[in-house]
């Protein structure tokens, strides 16, 4: 089955950057109404770049693993750079179709990251 | 075309449907999703359409099409004539005294928004109350809280008690200053059918009038607006059988035309002048513009369906497979089902499976070529009391097989697997 590939299920189940940070720079929440689905993403920017990450919150596969994949492509970014990010950064690193149903699954985690870099969630 | 027959043979199905004969009028059934047969479960959501609807439809526009009540030639005065037959049948097939208590709407939405707008705005004010329940669908909610901070009065709601069904110890209290308790007829999330003649009884001792949300009950059981005693019943053709754009509100006529109209427009006046209208008489007092003719036409042929293979049948078979599925779920590691027992609820089954999302479990399910829902079903509030942020739901109609029940659990054990960390 396409969307549950191998490397979704794993990032799924085994979600990296998964936690709390001790102090960080950005927090910011987000949720889709319509499935449940929410996360909580913490960003720690020093010298204008992501040193570390972290989120929590509980959803689908898909938004979980994307949440993951996201976190760990971050690392080292600046926030300009990740102002330039789109969907389809999302939907390269997942490697699946995604349908037009569970794309606000998918994409989830980089509304909450835009909302942070954008310097909308100063904390809730 | 095949027609529906009723046999007391039992096969392995042990109901008093002939759930082949009945497959075979419904040309869906035979397509395949991923590669595999269709196991369609979604039938709370809208149901799959026989042949004979399907071409009736075709059949309209192929040869009678215009529009109604206004030409004077031959395709307007069929057209006419089989619109407003359409609206003799479904009121009869509901126990309606007459055709002009059926209201047409787009949905069963809509019906309650026409209750909302012209009952509503008419006889709510602030200090008076309209109940409903924590269980109803948010088309039985919404429109009440617009017109709610619009007016000024107070939205009351019965709970639900853990295992699905209402709270109704202290429903005198609640009832207390009510002008309308609108309920559903059943919960399109935990199945639950309520006691609607108790409820009515309660109400009008209090006086209030009631309003049946019937959208989960008339498609699946014998239902008699008389009978029930109520004031007001919406419910949607497509979840009957039907197609989508139809469905309706009844009313006592008494009320419907003591209501003022709530939309404007062509067909709903008696005349117009630069100074003022006057409006048409029931029931096109309430349906401006050119309605869904085709549509309505189609419901009736649905109704005609539903009457020859007899709605006490299929009621009847709903339960045995929901029995039935709710005998097998458990099997599944970690499935919780919501709701009360089979012989309090209607043909659909809610459920959590372990960690897994729903939308995670519905989408491995349509990989086996399963349809089946996940989210909150438009019951947020429901699934709030249950703290749960969405639910998956299979959803059964008079085509479901047992068979298709063992698939499903199947595709359950599936779910595990994945999804097991």
């Amino acid at each position: 089955m396409d969307l549950y590939a191998e490397e979704i299920l794993d990032h799924y189940k085994h979600p990296r950057h998964f936690g709390h940070l001790a102090d960080p720079t950005l927090t910011f929440h987000d949720r889709n109404p319509l499935c449940g689905d929410e996360i909580t993403l913490e960003l720690q920017i020093a010298d204008g770049k992501v040193a570390d990450v972290a989120f929590t919150g509980h959803g689908c596969a898909i938004s979980r693993a994307a949440a993951s994949m996201m976190s760990e492509e971050i690392i080292g970014k600046s926030l300009d750079e990740l102002r330039e990010w789109d969907k389809e950064s999302i939907l390269d690193l997942l490697g699946i179709e995604v349908g037009p149903v569970r794309i606000k699954c998918a994409l989830l985690p980089l509304k909450a990251l835009k909302a942070a870099v954008w310097g909308l969630g100063e904390d809730e | 075309m095949p027609t529906p027959t009723m046999t007391q043979s039992t096969s392995s199905q042990s109901t008093s449907l002939d759930v082949e004969a009945i497959r075979a009028d419904f040309p869906i059934l035979e397509r395949r999703v991923h590669g595999l047969p269709l196991i369609y479960l979604d039938n709370a959501a809208t149901s799959q359409k026989p042949r004979r609807v399907i071409d009736t439809l075709s059949g309209y526009y192929e040869h009678t099409n215009a529009n109604v009540h206004r030409g004077v030639h031959t395709l307007s005065e069929e057209a006419t004539a089989q619109y407003e037959g359409a609206r003799a049948k479904v009121a009869s097939f509901i126990g309606s005294c007459c055709p002009k208590e059926i209201i047409w709407t787009r949905n069963a939405s809509e019906a309650m928004n026409l209750l909302a707008y012209s009952w509503g705005r008419a006889n709510l004010k602030r200090g008076d109350r309209v109940l409903l329940t924590e269980m109803e669908h948010h088309s039985n909610i919404v429109p009440w809280q617009i017109l709610s901070a619009e007016l000024g009065f107070e939205i009351a709601y019965v709970r639900v008690a853990d295992d699905g069904t209402l709270i109704l110890d202290d429903l005198p209290k609640l009832l207390a200053r009510t002008k309308l308790f609108s309920f559903t007829y059943m919960s399109n999330v935990v199945g639950t059918i309520n006691p609607v003649k108790e409820l009515t009884r309660a109400a009008h001792k209090a006086g209030a009038l009631v309003h049946l949300d019937a959208c989960q009950a008339v498609p699946h059981m014998p239902v008699d607006v008389q009978d029930l005693d109520v004031d007001f019943m919406s419910f949607s053709g497509h979840k009957m059988l039907g197609p989508t754009g139809i469905g309706a509100l009844w009313g006592r006529r008494e009320l419907l035309n003591a209501m003022p109209p709530w939309m404007g427009g062509g067909d709903m006046i008696r005349e117009v002048h630069l100074t003022g209208f006057k409006p048409s008489e029931l029931p096109w007092k309430f349906e401006a513009g050119t309605p869904a003719i085709a549509q309505a036409i189609g419901l009736g042929a649905a109704v005609d369906y539903l009457e020859q293979v007899g709605m006490a049948a299929i009621h009847q078979a709903e339960r045995e497979i929901t029995t039935y599925a709710m005998q097998r779920l458990p099997e599944v590691e970690g499935l919780r089902m919501l709701g009360p027992a089979a012989d309090k609820r209607g043909g659909l089954v809610a459920f959590t499976l372990g960690d897994a999302h729903p939308h995670d479990i519905a989408a491995v399910l349509d990989n086996l070529g399963i349809a089946i829902r996940a989210g909150h079903h438009c019951a947020q509030p429901l699934h709030e009391r249950y703290r749960l942020p969405a639910t998956a739901r299979a959803s059964f109609y008079l085509y479901n097989t047992k068979a298709e029940v063992d698939l499903l659990v199947k595709g359950l054990h599936k779910v595990v697997e994945m999804f097991t960390f």
